[in-house]
């Protein structure tokens, strides 16, 4: 039992219950003391994937209660790599911040770090009760984070937002309520050593928990019917904010990736593969909904919001299909996905300051400062979103494609993932030729100028997918190793089974 | 106890979705507490209905399933915290837009890209 795996909990929980109070401190103490704690997360997360990298489970019983009866945080390969995404993510999202988008209100940074806590809990727990928590919480702080800043734009997205995952919230307790009721535990392995026990009538009770459950995980990543309250809540949020939510999305995949191939797997008996044959035209369906969405945006927040929807579509197809391959292949784009996505958004936030009222519109205005700079990384980012050939998002695409076997899903998956990135990269060439190319005669008053450290955020976060092209070889080594454990579930199970506390120790 | 438990479950849930399809804010948070009490009246009956035994080991020879009434516990304070805020969010909500129609001023409604239009601060 290693204390280590708290660590991503408990330091952004001090940092922010730290930033509540220091709230009248200057504000050059409070941003040192934030990147310090985001700086410290990332720092553990690494730790903990150098621990994962041995194939070997890693149990944390919270006040030593025994598995099936307390809560257990569990660290496997899947949650340390998300830890690390979701911290490198955070740290540069929170350094953008600091770069003024962080002032008018004191609450900024605890809420960004409260939101952090959650989403680390999310990933670590092995209880199903206890995911329910971290969506709270990691809810919770985002609900303030999408508020923050000043405009009277962002509330009515928001009461949306709030209300729609209260809904979601409920379905989730009643989902937890009914798979409690037959199994009499929520404990994830344990859960899977019952679920296939069940049998009758109960059965029906149980499947309908976990269709429900999928339910409240596609709400959260935001699956075609589900999807639709997304892009104007997105679009409102200020541009950190909405850079790191791109990892929110990622927890609904990720609910989906730890509890069904473990608790519904190819072992579950009767309820074996549950939900995945819906999932499957669902996730196709969800991405030509995005290719849509991104074919038809007006401003370039808007485009990239329906990127992330394509993307929710991209990973769960090949995730509903269920094999190893492709599941290494979901997750290898995932990581490519969401800091692109991430990165797209500051960028945006810079080209707005410079358009004057133009703002983000795909419109003709008047050429704006450091555009060569800007207009770079905009090339650097739509190629790695739209999946051409030199960046990850190419190879992360590719692997998806190649994961396929048999004829008729083949199609399907080849035909639709092919065609939208096409149709993808026409949105993009159109938008950066008019925003970047097509200028009018004229000057824009008062725009803002890129300091180095913003430029530097931004450039990190797309650069990270030719760091991840550099690194294609150790990294798809280790997701194809991540999808290999999580479907070959005997070892959680026992890891959970054995007693893990000496008497006395 | 059981039908009662049930038809109040029941009551509760269907109250609570029709309040929330309504479009005023008010409506919709009344909804959210009657879903969410629906929602916790479910949970607590998902660890069987019994009458005079405790939720603790070893005092009584029947005991009632101590777990459902933690998860209770927890759902209700995550509801309370949740209820307050939407609450502050639909007031905040009416005082910009002075309207309590869920979708801001009537007059003003327009498609999402206009939202995403309107200047912002950095």
């Amino acid at each position: 039992m290693t204390h280590w795996l708290l660590a991503p909990i408990l330091i952004p929980l001090l940092g922010a219950i730290l930033q509540i109070f220091v709230g009248y401190a200057p504000m050059p103490l409070r941003r040192v003391l934030a990147i310090i704690t985001s700086a410290l997360t990332l720092a553990a997360a690494i730790v903990l994937l150098n621990l994962a990298g041995d194939d070997t489970y890693r149990v944390y019983a919270m006040g030593n209660w025994q598995p099936p009866f307390g809560i257990v945080m569990v660290l496997d390969r899947l949650a340390a790599m998300m830890l690390v995404l979701t911290a490198s993510l955070a740290l540069l999202c929170h350094l953008f911040a600091i770069g003024g988008t962080d002032e008018g209100t004191r609450q900024f940074h605890s809420l960004f770090l409260f939101q952090l806590m959650g989403l680390n809990i999310a990933f670590l727990t092995g209880d199903l009760f206890n995911l329910f928590v971290a969506f709270e919480i990691l809810l919770i702080a985002s609900y303030g984070l999408l508020m923050h800043g000043s405009g009277s734009t962002r509330s009515t997205p928001g009461l949306h937002y709030v209300v729609l995952n209260l809904v979601g919230s409920s379905l989730f307790l009643i989902s937890v309520g009914m798979i409690y009721s037959v199994t009499g535990t929520l404990n994830m392995a344990d859960l899977a050593v019952k679920v296939p026990l069940v049998s009758g009538d109960q059965r029906f009770l149980v499947e309908a928990g976990g269709m429900l459950l999928l339910v409240v995980f596609a709400l959260k990543a935001a699956v075609l019917p589900l999807t639709f309250w997304l892009p104007r809540a997105y679009a409102s949020a200020t541009a950190p904010v909405a850079a790191f939510f791109a990892i929110m999305t990622k927890v609904g995949i990720y609910g989906i990736i730890r509890v069904y191939p473990l608790v519904f797997g190819a072992n579950a008996g009767e309820m074996a593969n549950l939900g995945m044959n819906w999932l499957f035209p669902l996730a196709l369906a969800t991405l030509i909904m995005g290719v849509i969405g991104v074919m038809g945006a007006q401003t370039l927040r808007t485009l990239v919001t329906w990127q992330l929807v394509i993307s929710v579509g991209t990973l769960l197809a090949p995730i509903a299909l269920g094999s190893q391959k492709g599941l290494a292949a979901a997750l290898f784009y995932l990581l490519s996905t969401t800091w692109t996505v991430g990165g797209l958004f500051l960028l945006i936030e810079l080209v707005r300051s410079q358009r004057g009222s133009a703002s983000d519109k795909i419109v003709m205005a008047p050429q704006i400062r450091h555009r060569t700079l800007l207009s770079s990384l905009f090339f650097f980012g739509a190629v790695s979103a739209a999946g051409l050939p030199p960046l990850s998002g190419f190879f992360g695409k590719l692997m998806i494609l190649q994961s396929t076997t048999s004829g008729v899903e083949m199609a399907w998956l080849w035909g639709t993932i092919l065609t939208g990135s096409f149709f993808t990269l026409i949105a993009y060439s159109r938008a950066g030729s008019v925003v970047f190319w097509r200028n009018i005669e004229g000057e824009i008053k008062n725009s803002t100028p890129v300091t180095p450290l913003l430029a530097l955020s931004t450039g990190a976060l797309i650069g990270m997918s030719v760091l991840m092209v550099a690194l294609a070889g150790p990294i798809s080594a280790y997701t194809s190793a991540t999808a290999a454990q999580l479907l070959d579930t005997r070892g959680y199970i026992q890891t959970l089974q054995a007693p893990m506390v000496e008497e006395g120790s | 106890m059981e039908l009662v438990f049930a038809l109040a479950i029941g009551a509760l849930t269907a109250g609570g979705v029709y309040l929330l399809l309504r479009a005023r804010t008010f409506p919709v948070v009344l909804g959210l507490t009657m879903l969410s009490y629906g929602v916790n009246l479910f949970l607590f009956a998902s660890g069987r209905l019994a009458t005079g035994s405790q939720p603790v080991l070893g005092t009584a020879a029947q005991y009632a399933d101590p777990l459902p009434q933690a998860l209770v516990l927890t759902a209700i304070v995550i509801g309370f915290a949740m209820t307050a805020f939407v609450v502050v969010l639909s007031l905040r909500n009416l005082a910009d837009h002075g309207d309590d129609h869920v979708d801001g001023d009537p007059k003003k409604r327009t498609p999402t890209s206009k939202h995403a239009r309107e200047r912002r601060p950095l």
